[in-house]
């Protein structure tokens, strides 16, 4: 049986990386009694599949993780109690939202997840003083980067990927964040537009304070859902409206 | 309480691997502070990654949390990226646990496992807002203490140093937190800083520099003279009689981020009787304290249960040598049964079929590499360090372990032994290419790496008395050895900087005057001076000459009997005159049996504490002694001999 989990990973925990994290299932997997299949092979492994890897020190409401559980084992495991039951074995900080019993042959959350969307918080800039940057950046036709691929400097163009830019109203702007918040949609494929490059195409560059992953969202046939939910309605953003 | 945090936290998101500091850790601890407790700030002068596994530091963690009048957190030295912001910031370092600020604890104590992070220890005083020089702390300061195997010879960090602890510390943390809580029920005042700490003079074990005056004549050395008379002339290691009474960590940290030995760590015995006479470890440990093996297997159960982790690791200074090792890693590998697969690791193997045997046992799945210690080339030079590994017992071991799998074979070696000849070294790559040989047998590309390490003499060892070889000198031996081994097909040589080695040998056997040094290099940059990209040695070789200090004489000369040592003052139980007898032996190449199973020699560790060695078995190893093949069934064993189910671990 396959088992797709959202959680979040906010506060101290966020320092930690990726890798420090997918070590931290594992040992929940064992201190827990979770019968999760593991690969055959040398060196066995639980097997586990991680969406888009956040970088060190961003905090995120929406991380997704499939695990393969043993069958039949796997009919004796309280799905609706999983999350309070497993998130007792993470670190502080990492708690399990919600769960769905998913079709092995879904697309993989690599595959399938086509953007992200963000809060970026801009240090020492009000927010009457970063609307404009953000109105140049959005009505830029293209946004020339020079990015290092294979060793080698590649020119490309960030703006496709920027799919969504704006200005947090202070009012809507996360309670634990000082100064202006970007909201942001950035793609994931068909390449992918980290925070950090987005906030390099301002010109000055922005400095970037904390950082949030919101949703992780995947676009089917114009219709935008988030990964947990398959054949869910499309999501609708309180704050669309700027692009 | 988050003392810190809110201005730490920004800060670390510019720095590398930030998981460093944030705590969290499983097993972590938040305690409550109090003006009538004791808080306690256990520290490690190296990473994170480096000082968290440190079981010694965890054992008083949790013993000291444990106690209603203490409190304990930890710290680490940050890395030069983040101490770079905090001072810009005039950030004070801090508690891993609570984000406490250093300066607000009492005792700030720290591990002292190797000699370049010396450096490091005065940074972190430093960046806690503390004068280095003890003499310049007032009442208000904490009390900056040290434990560990470096403090056998602490005289080179004498003037920074308030209290030292010899020996183990499971008990005598008590005794210490005793008399500062007093102290600070006094309002700090009670006689003042030199009040509390000649009280702390007095509890056993604990050894207070400042009232100690040193005496010279010229360039001699002639003693230390107690300032008052109540202070002890000889200072006495502590020693825990039995580790049944303690079966901790109970509850070993598991950290979030990857460290060094990254798994459950279960201490099967204390102390070792090989009496290898490099090996400073083995003579200031001594007795041998095995923990029972009812103990040992509900440590690890419990441990595997609560930590999540896959693998376990035996750990003492010689693991194979416990008795009743193959029964215990039996019953270990069968309470694991059904469940999750589980490592077990022996972190020193013996050098003999024997040893692989177990690890054979042990190791399912992939064979990568074992690693073994003959420590010397050739059977002359290894009489005379009293490791009696026959050729045949390296042999043996390393046919068992090809045929058995294993494709890589790992040979850890000392370079600038005393009495070494280039015999003695060449013969390193004469015993490495023939376990290439024998490998050949069994795999198509065996593999053998020679370690080297370039030896320093130790405090209360027999080799204490005999000169480093200079840097030259080691780099002529390793590149004799690079050169011999160049066209073996198969066999790699690593070595460690011999410049490394000269100044780990200043501090190994200094005095006090390399206080001055230290602080010297301290002042200029060098900290971290165990990581290679960070040692630099004209910061020391400089620092040396400004202080008028001549290397050579620290590190290059033999000392003679009647040479008073720096260190003559304290007490690991070693009789001076067995060391001196057993510096004799070595140069006459005769070898020493493992007094665990042979005739006691009397070297002072057991006879002069009345403790003993406490074995869980009657049964001596497989192979006798040191794989010297005595014949141990027919000799009478002088040890206690626990009865047998005798269930400690249940109490």
């Amino acid at each position: 049986m396959r088992i797709r989990l959202r959680y979040r990973k906010l506060g101290k925990v966020r320092f930690t990386s990726h890798r420090d994290v997918a070590r931290c299932w594992e040992r929940a997997f064992r201190t827990s009694g979770l019968p999760i299949a593991i690969t055959e092979g040398f060196s066995p492994r639980p097997k586990m599949h991680f969406g888009l890897a956040l970088s060190t020190s961003h905090e995120s409401l929406g991380e997704y993780l499939d695990l393969d559980l043993l069958d039949p084992e796997s009919a004796a495991v309280d799905i609706d109690a999983l999350p309070a039951m497993l998130s007792g074995h993470l670190p502080v900080g990492i708690d399990i939202e919600a769960v769905a019993i998913i079709d092995r042959s879904a697309p993989s959350l690599q595959e399938a997840v086509t953007s992200c969307t963000w809060h970026i918080e801009v240090p020492g800039l009000a927010h009457a003083d970063l609307l404009p940057a953000v109105e140049r950046v959005v009505s830029a036709s293209t946004l020339p980067i020079v990015r290092e691929r294979k060793g080698k400097p590649v020119s490309d163009d960030l703006r496709p990927g920027i799919l969504h830019l704006e200005v947090l109203d202070p009012t809507a702007a996360p309670a634990d964040f000082a100064g202006a918040v970007l909201y942001a949609e950035l793609a994931t494929a068909p390449r992918s537009v980290r925070p950090s490059e987005l906030m390099a195409v301002f010109d000055p560059p922005l400095l970037e304070g904390r950082v949030r992953r919101i949703h992780q969202l995947i676009t089917e046939n114009g219709a935008t859902r988030e990964p947990l939910s398959p054949g869910a309605p499309p999501m609708v953003f309180a704050t669309a409206s700027a692009i | 309480m988050n003392g810190l945090w809110p201005q730490i936290e920004p800060l670390l998101s510019r720095v590398s691997k930030p998981a460093r500091y944030i705590g969290m850790e499983g097993g972590a601890q938040q305690p409550q502070h109090s003006p009538e407790k004791v808080a306690w700030l256990l520290a490690y002068p190296d990473t994170y990654e480096i000082g968290l596994p440190n079981q010694g530091l965890q054992i008083l963690y949790e013993i000291l949390n444990e106690r209603p009048d203490a409190v304990a957190e930890r710290t680490y030295a940050p890395w030069h990226d983040l101490e770079e912001l905090l001072r810009e910031r005039g950030i004070p370092l801090f508690s891993v646990d609570t984000h406490r600020s250093a300066a607000e604890f009492d005792i700030f104590g720290f591990n002292l496992s190797a000699e370049l992070t010396y450096t490091n220890l005065l940074n972190m005083v430093d960046l806690a807002g503390v004068p280095v020089r003890s003499a310049d702390r007032g009442p208000q300061h904490p009390l900056i203490a040290a434990g560990g195997h470096c403090t056998y010879n602490p005289e080179p960090l004498a003037d920074f140093l308030d209290i030292v602890v010899l020996g183990d510390g499971e008990e005598v943390v008590a005794e210490i937190t005793e008399v500062v809580r007093d102290w600070k029920a006094s309002g700090r005042l009670l006689g003042d800083r030199v009040g509390v700490l000649r009280s702390l003079a007095r509890v056993e074990g604990v050894y207070v520099p400042a009232m100690y005056r040193p005496v010279y004549a010229g360039a001699d050395f002639l003693g230390l003279e107690p300032e008052f008379s109540d202070i002890p002339e000889l200072v006495e290691k502590r020693t825990v009689a039995d580790l049944a009474d303690f079966p901790y960590p109970k509850q070993q940290l598991v950290p979030l981020t990857e460290v060094v030995h990254d798994r459950l760590n279960v201490e099967v015995f204390r102390g070792c009787t090989r009496g290898c006479r490099f090996c400073q470890a083995g003579m200031i440990t001594r007795p041998v304290r095995e923990r029972p093996a009812a103990q040992v297997r509900s440590m690890v159960a419990e441990g595997l249960r609560r930590t999540g982790y896959d693998e376990v690791s035996l750990t003492s200074l010689s693991t194979a040598d416990y008795s009743g090792i193959e029964a215990l890693v039996t019953d270990i590998v069968d309470a694991a049964g059904d469940g999750p697969a589980i490592t077990v690791a022996l972190p020193s193997l013996r050098v003999d079929a024997f040893g692989v045997g177990i690890a054979t046992q042990l190791q399912h799945g992939r064979r990568a590499g074992l690693t073994f210690a003959p420590e010397a080339g050739t059977w002359r030079m290894r009489q005379v360090i009293n490791k009696l590994i026959r050729e045949e017992d390296l042999y043996s071991a390393v046919e068992a372990a090809f045929s058995n799998g294993w494709r890589r074979v790992k040979l850890y070696f000392l370079t600038g032994l005393p009495t070494e000849t280039d015999e003695d070294t060449l013969g390193i790559a004469e015993l490495a290419r023939n376990c290439v040989e024998i490998g050949r047998a069994h795999t198509r590309n065996p593999s053998v790496t020679v370690s080297v390490g370039g030896f320093v003499p130790k405090p209360f060892t027999p080799f204490q008395w005999f000169g480093q070889n200079t840097v030259e000198e080691l780099q002529r031996k390793i590149n004799l050895l690079r050169d011999a081994t160049r066209r073996m097909h198969g066999v790699q040589v690593k070595w460690h900087d011999p410049k490394a080695t000269q100044v780990e040998g200043i501090m190994s056997r200094g005095d006090r005057r390399i206080g001055d040094v230290i602080e010297t290099v301290w002042r200029n940059g060098g900290t971290f001076q165990e990581w290679n990209e960070r040692f630099e040695l004209p910061l020391w070789t400089e620092a040396m000459a400004e202080h008028g200090l001549d290397p050579d004489w620290y590190t290059h000369r033999h000392r003679t009997e009647t040479e008073v040592l720096p260190w003559d003052h304290l007490s690991a139980g070693l009789h001076k005159d067995f060391l001196w007898q057993d510096w004799r032996d070595a140069l006459a190449e005769v070898g020493l049996p493992d007094c665990r199973w042979t005739p006691c020699y009397d070297c002072g560790a057991c006879t002069g504490y009345s403790i003993e060695h406490i074995v869980a078995s009657a049964t001596p190893p497989a192979g006798g002694s040191q794989g010297t093949g005595q014949d141990l069934a027919s000799t009478w064993v002088p040890v206690t001999i626990r009865a047998v189910g005798d269930e400690v671990g249940a109490r």
